[in-house]
This record gives structure tokens, sequence and C-alpha cells, in this order.
């Protein structure tokens, strides 16, 4: 069974029976997105951070038989992971009081994270030698010299090998419809 | 969707970078967990010193009961106490 291939509902059905492939698969697809928005999206420490991740995905499998919609298991996780850093702040701000970011400045950040995972599920589909190059690279913070030793490639090649990945990245992604807006504030 | 120029992408790209390894693990261990958080929260239920125990110091007293404390495990038992 691919796992990988099923939708997010058709894997949470498959949770929700006990198949334990299938939960492995969920937090796999969505311990990224989780993480991103605990540390980047609410700027978390590292030990907050696990506390809430380690809390949402407790949730999310102890409610999968609540779930309303199995297809909306991203906004679902994304709702409660905000709700949670947002407490988790709240209870800190009480021993040590915080610089919050304004609301706006908190949902751009949160918009890009859901753009970056529409990038992401699109790099899922690329050949693998491409998105394993592209993870390495950017997500990883992996240097020219660790992909070239990992991947068994010359050093020299990588580069180029990026950016013709970086390209077929951006035909994956050329007219996709359900891909969240763009946001063009900030970090160009 | 001629906005993703590669520098885009390489940003977007490095906004999700992988949690640490252990973080998922842990997670995807929950299935497996969740006999024996059944078995402490049966536990609980029937012995209320041992209910007081674990509300008092959980971490402490799985260990004491030979059971790691794994976070995802602790996470996930209090969560179940809670509605105890």
């Amino acid at each position: 069974m691919l796992f990988s291939a099923l939708s997010d509902a058709e894997l949470v059905a498959r949770c929700r029976v006990g198949d334990e492939g299938a939960w492995n698969e969920l937090v796999e697809r969505f311990s990224r997105y989780v993480y991103a928005i605990c540390s980047r999206g609410f700027g978390l420490r590292d030990h907050d951070a696990e506390d809430v991740f380690q809390e949402v995905f407790a949730r999310l499998y102890g409610g999968l038989h609540a779930l309303r919609d199995d297809g909306a298991v991203k906004p679902y996780l994304a709702q409660l992971t905000r709700r949670l850093c947002i407490d988790h702040l709240r209870e800190g701000a009480r021993e040590q009081p915080l610089e919050e970011p304004s609301g706006s400045e908190q949902d751009e950040r949160l918009e890009r994270i859901d753009e970056a995972l529409a990038v992401h599920e699109a790099l899922a589909r690329l050949p693998e030698h491409c998105r394993e190059i592209l993870d390495r690279f950017f997500a990883r913070d992996e240097s020219y010299h660790t992909i070239a030793a990992a991947l068994d490639l010359p050093a020299g090649t990588i580069a180029s090998r990026i950016s013709r990945c970086l390209g077929k990245l951006r035909v994956e992604l050329e007219g996709r419809s359900d891909l969240p807006e763009p946001s063009r504030k900030g970090g160009r | 969707m001629t906005d993703y120029d590669e520098q885009r992408l390489a940003e977007l790209i490095r906004l999700l970078p992988p949690p640490p390894e252990a973080w998922a693990r842990a997670a995807q261990e929950l299935p497996r967990a969740r006999a024996t958080i059944d078995e402490l929260v049966q536990r609980a239920e029937a012995d209320a010193e041992f209910r007081r125990a674990l509300l008092a110091d959980l971490e402490a007293t799985l260990e004491l009961t030979g059971i790691e404390p794994s976070r995802s495990l602790v996470v996930a038992l209090r969560r179940r106490l809670d509605t105890v």
C-alpha cells in the first residue's frame, strides 16, 4: 500500500479503523506544517513547540472519530495548532511578558506557511531525485558537499541540478488553481 | 503562476523544515501507546492512590511503573486523565 498516494480523506478514514501505516503517513504529511506554525508562525521555543506538536497529534488521534469532514484535516490541524500555540503563549506570558506580533503580521506569517505547504505538496509530485535535492538544500540546509556525498553525485553538478529541479517545480505549480494566493509582502 | 521565481520557491521550501525526527516518531507511536494509556487510565480509575500519584508527578510515576515517559505518551495520558 502506497500511503503517500492517498488523499487526506482516505488517510483519515484508514486511521479511524486503526491502520498504523496510514497514521504514520498522516503524521509525516503534516508534521512540517504543524512544526512551522509553532516555530515560525508563533515563534515558540523548541521545548514549547514540542509540547504543542505532541498535543496536536494526540488530539487529532483521539478525535479522529469526531472529525466532521475527513478531507478537512489540514484546516483542522491549522486551527488546533494556532489555538494551542496561543494558549501556550498566554500561559508563558503570565510568568514572563512577551512582545506579541501584531495580528496582521501573524496572519501574514501563517498565510506564507500555507503557501509553503502547497509548494511542498507540488514538490512531492516531482521525481524523487528532485524532491531529495531541493529538500536537502533548502529545507534541511545541507551543503553542496553533504548533498553530493549523500546522493553520490559530483559536487560541481549540485547547483545546476538544483536550478533544473526548481524549474520543474515551477512547471508543476503552473496552472494549479488550488494554491493559496502568493503573498507578496516581505522576504523577496 | 509566474509569481514563483526561483528565489520565491527557495524561500517557501525553506519555510517548512522537518521537525526533529524524534518528535514525529513519538507522534507516530501513538497507536501503539494507546493500549498502555488505556491500561493506566483503568488503573487510575480503580486505584485512587495511583491516580493521585499520577496527577502529582506523571513522569516519575510512569518510570516507577516501568514505563518510559515519552513526551507523546505523557501528553496523551495527561489529556485522558483530565477527563477521568
